[in-house]
């Protein structure tokens, strides 16, 4: 029966229904048991995030606090899912993962393809990513465009608490090593969850609003963001399709190509750098294989390039807002128009 | 006549507003009760508003595209002795006066749970009478398959119950063999549960088979029986639907399969896919259908019968059938003995209680009334 819980608790349910169900998940990550500031209390704060929260109760055996080693921990969690278990690793901040790219580029993501596929990887490792809490370039980036160029990670970026649920099961019982990508902005958000456990396919964008006119492809924070400005376009009579891609690695391909067919706009909102991104991508995509179908130029609305200002006032306007969203869209519609 | 108002329905137990779409009559038009009148978008599905009187549309309020809270005014019929100024003054008087029904009201006991042999069963309970009504959804389905007909029936003296069956919906999705019988037997242990000794029994595809076999085993607990495109009347059923519907995991799988159920497929809007697709998700589902459908429904075929149990029954019976039936064909319906009434809709197909909820209410309505509910 679904309830209202918040992005977090969805997080945590998936975790601690998924290790009541299969004895071989287990827990890896720095404070995951006690928490930064948890005064030596065990399980006082359930991670850095409180994600964790209630495992070290349930579970003491499988869940270990981490030394502040990344190399080292995902390393151990690469190898622990090579041989049997299925570690659900928490890298605090995805932009530290730059320390272990070894362990997950050249490591988990390649071994099942090495040992023609005699070797299995069921790997998660989840990270938070994104900006808006005032933690400046080192704790605000995005980065799954880089695990999304990667062939054999598959890479989750969540929109909402129902999906984090859904997804992050998923990812558990996946047999290849997934990249699960938390906007801890969206921690606090509610939504309907279930309270069983259930799975959401990877490869499935969802349509969360229908339009004629324009397509909004958008993922993470960024889709609540999209369908805002989506309800305020609508007031002017412009009707948007919205579709939130929540994996980017199988990405849904097709889901938005149907769009585009209607539309024959494109608008892609993306939290992360401009460049070599998943904006960049779905744009190139589109432009081959639906070109025939394009009213006018696809657009992108992203951060610019740069590192994730440290100035309040400067992060706000670097994330993408429902106003720049609105202006992109009114821009393609226009140009349609004059074309 | 007097100013009758057309209002925003209310489809099902989650509904607080819809959006027009589309007026079908002019202003001036002369209405018979159940023309359509509008056609309205909610967040699950969309359906057509149908005039509640016989009269003249002397107003359309609500413009298309407007959003109107469950009750709100969409339009006014009157007849041509009432002035326009009446007119007004009754929309400025409602408008002015309407409160739309609050959403902690709503979010009351919209559905509850008993346990029943150690299993949750949720059902949904509308009306407090003392003749009590039970509603029986089909494979796949859930209490919602009802949301345009629980309201409406739950007449002052009715008490009508829509449960979820076994592997479907909130209730337990563990099944033992899946059959008829555990079925049968987990609504006739909510019955126990609740403390209904008789019930009119009413069910829809393999809900009324289910429905059927409540009443063989238990003739004492039927006082009547309204099956809906039921199963169990021969062995042809639409084998591609029961195993798309089982194994449809995305989107894009399921709609084709859903749009099977219905004569216009444009109702199967994507909320309404997004719906089902949640229910399939959840762990269990996917195993607990397979489980009911190999033994009610094997290899494509219907495996359970009902023919012998009903001929040997003495309930009136109603049944009510889709002619453009797509799962269940509707000349299974000479298969019924020969006391049953049985009615056959144009432009419906396999859930006509939703596409034609109007004159399924109405026949509905009437037969229970005709035997003492």
């Amino acid at each position: 029966m679904p309830r209202k819980i918040t992005y977090l608790q969805a997080v945590n349910e998936a975790l601690l229904g998924e290790m009541r169900r299969d004895p071989s998940v287990v827990v890896f990550g720095e404070d995951v048991v006690g928490g930064a500031g948890a005064g030596g209390e065990m399980d006082a704060w359930g991670g850095p995030m409180g994600a964790t929260k209630g495992i070290y109760d349930e579970f003491p055996e499988r869940i270990l606090d981490a030394p502040i080693s990344e190399s080292a921990f995902i390393g151990a969690a690469v190898g622990a899912s090579a041989s049997g278990l299925r570690p659900v690793a928490e890298l605090m901040f995805v932009d530290f993962m730059g320390v272990c790219f070894d362990q997950i580029f050249n490591q988990a993501a390649k071994l099942r393809y090495m040992f023609g596929g005699k070797a299995r990887v069921p790997l998660v490792i989840r990270t938070t990513f994104g900006a808006g809490i005032r933690a400046a370039a080192q704790h605000s980036e995005c980065l799954y465009p880089i695990f999304t160029h990667i062939p054999g990670l598959k890479v989750v970026v969540p929109s909402n608490p129902y999906d984090a649920k859904g997804l992050l099961v998923r990812a558990i019982r996946d047999d290849d090593p997934v990249i699960f990508f938390e906007n801890k902005v969206l921690y606090g958000m509610e939504g309907d969850v279930p309270e069983e456990l259930y799975t959401i396919p990877f490869g499935e964008a969802n349509v969360v609003r229908d339009g004629d006119d324009v397509t909004i492809v958008a993922l993470g924070r960024m889709v609540s963001l999209a369908d805002h400005a989506a309800e305020q376009l609508a007031e002017d009579g412009i009707e948007c399709d919205v579709i939130d891609l929540r994996t980017t690695s199988p990405l849904d391909e097709e889901t938005i190509y149907e769009s585009i067919e209607r539309t024959g706009r494109l608008v892609v909102v993306d939290e992360a750098n401009p460049r070599c991104s998943i904006a960049a991508d779905v744009c190139s995509l589109v432009a081959q294989n639906c070109f025939s179908d394009l009213k006018g130029p696809p657009r992108t609305v992203t951060a610019p390039h740069t590192p994730v200002p440290f100035s309040p006032v400067l992060e706000d306007a670097y994330v993408p807002s429902p106003e720049r969203i609105a202006g992109a869209v009114r821009e393609s519609v226009g140009a349609a128009a004059t074309a | 006549m007097s100013i009758t108002k057309l209002g925003m329905p209310k489809w099902g137990l989650n509904m607080r507003e819809g959006a027009l779409v589309a007026w079908l009559a002019e202003e001036g038009a002369e209405l018979e009760v159940g023309d359509e009148v509008a056609e309205v978008e909610t967040e699950k599905i969309n359906g057509v508003v149908e005039s509640p009187a016989a009269g003249t549309l002397r107003r359309r309020v609500a413009a298309v595209g407007d959003v109107v809270p469950v009750g709100g005014l969409l339009g006014v019929l009157a007849d041509a002795s009432v002035g326009d100024e009446e007119i007004d003054a009754y929309v400025a008087e409602f408008q002015a006066t309407f409160v739309p029904e609050a959403e902690e009201d709503e979010a009351g006991p919209a559905a509850e749970t008993a346990t029943v042999d150690g299993r949750p069963i949720r059902y949904a309970r509308r009306g407090e009478g003392a003749v009590a009504v039970v509603l029986v959804h089909g494979f796949g389905g859930d209490l919602t398959t009802w949301l345009f007909n629980q309201d409406a029936l739950a007449a002052e003296e009715r008490s009508v119950i829509a449960p979820d069956l076994p592997g479907h919906g909130g209730s337990s999705k563990e099944v033992a063999d899946g059959g008829l019988d555990e079925l049968a037997g987990s609504v006739q242990g909510l019955l126990d549960t609740l403390g209904i000794e008789r019930a009119h029994l009413v069910g829809h595809s393999l809900g009324a088979a289910v429905a059927a076999t409540i009443a063989t085993r238990s003739p004492d607990r039927a006082a009547s029986l309204t099956l809906v495109a039921p199963a169990g009347l021969g062995p042809e059923i639409n084998g591609e639907f029961l195993e798309g519907f089982v194994e449809a995991e995305s989107r894009r799988e399921l709609k084709p399969v859903l749009e099977t159920l219905f004569s216009d497929p444009a109702v199967v809007t994507r909320e309404f896919v997004e719906e089902v697709l949640r229910t399939k998700r959840i762990d269990g589902v996917g195993e607990a259908l397979r489980t009911i459908s190999s033994s009610c429904f094997p290899e494509g075929r219907q495996a359970i019968s009902i023919r012998d149990g009903l001929a040997a029954l003495d309930v009136p019976i109603l049944v009510i059938w889709g002619a453009e039936d797509r799962v269940v064909p509707a000349a299974q319906a000479d298969a019924l003995p020969a006391g049953a009434q049985v009615e056959i809709m144009a432009g419906a197909g396999h859930m006509p209680q939703m596409e034609a909820a109007h004159e399924v209410n109405r026949l509905l309505g009437d037969f229970l009334e005709a035997h003492g509910a």
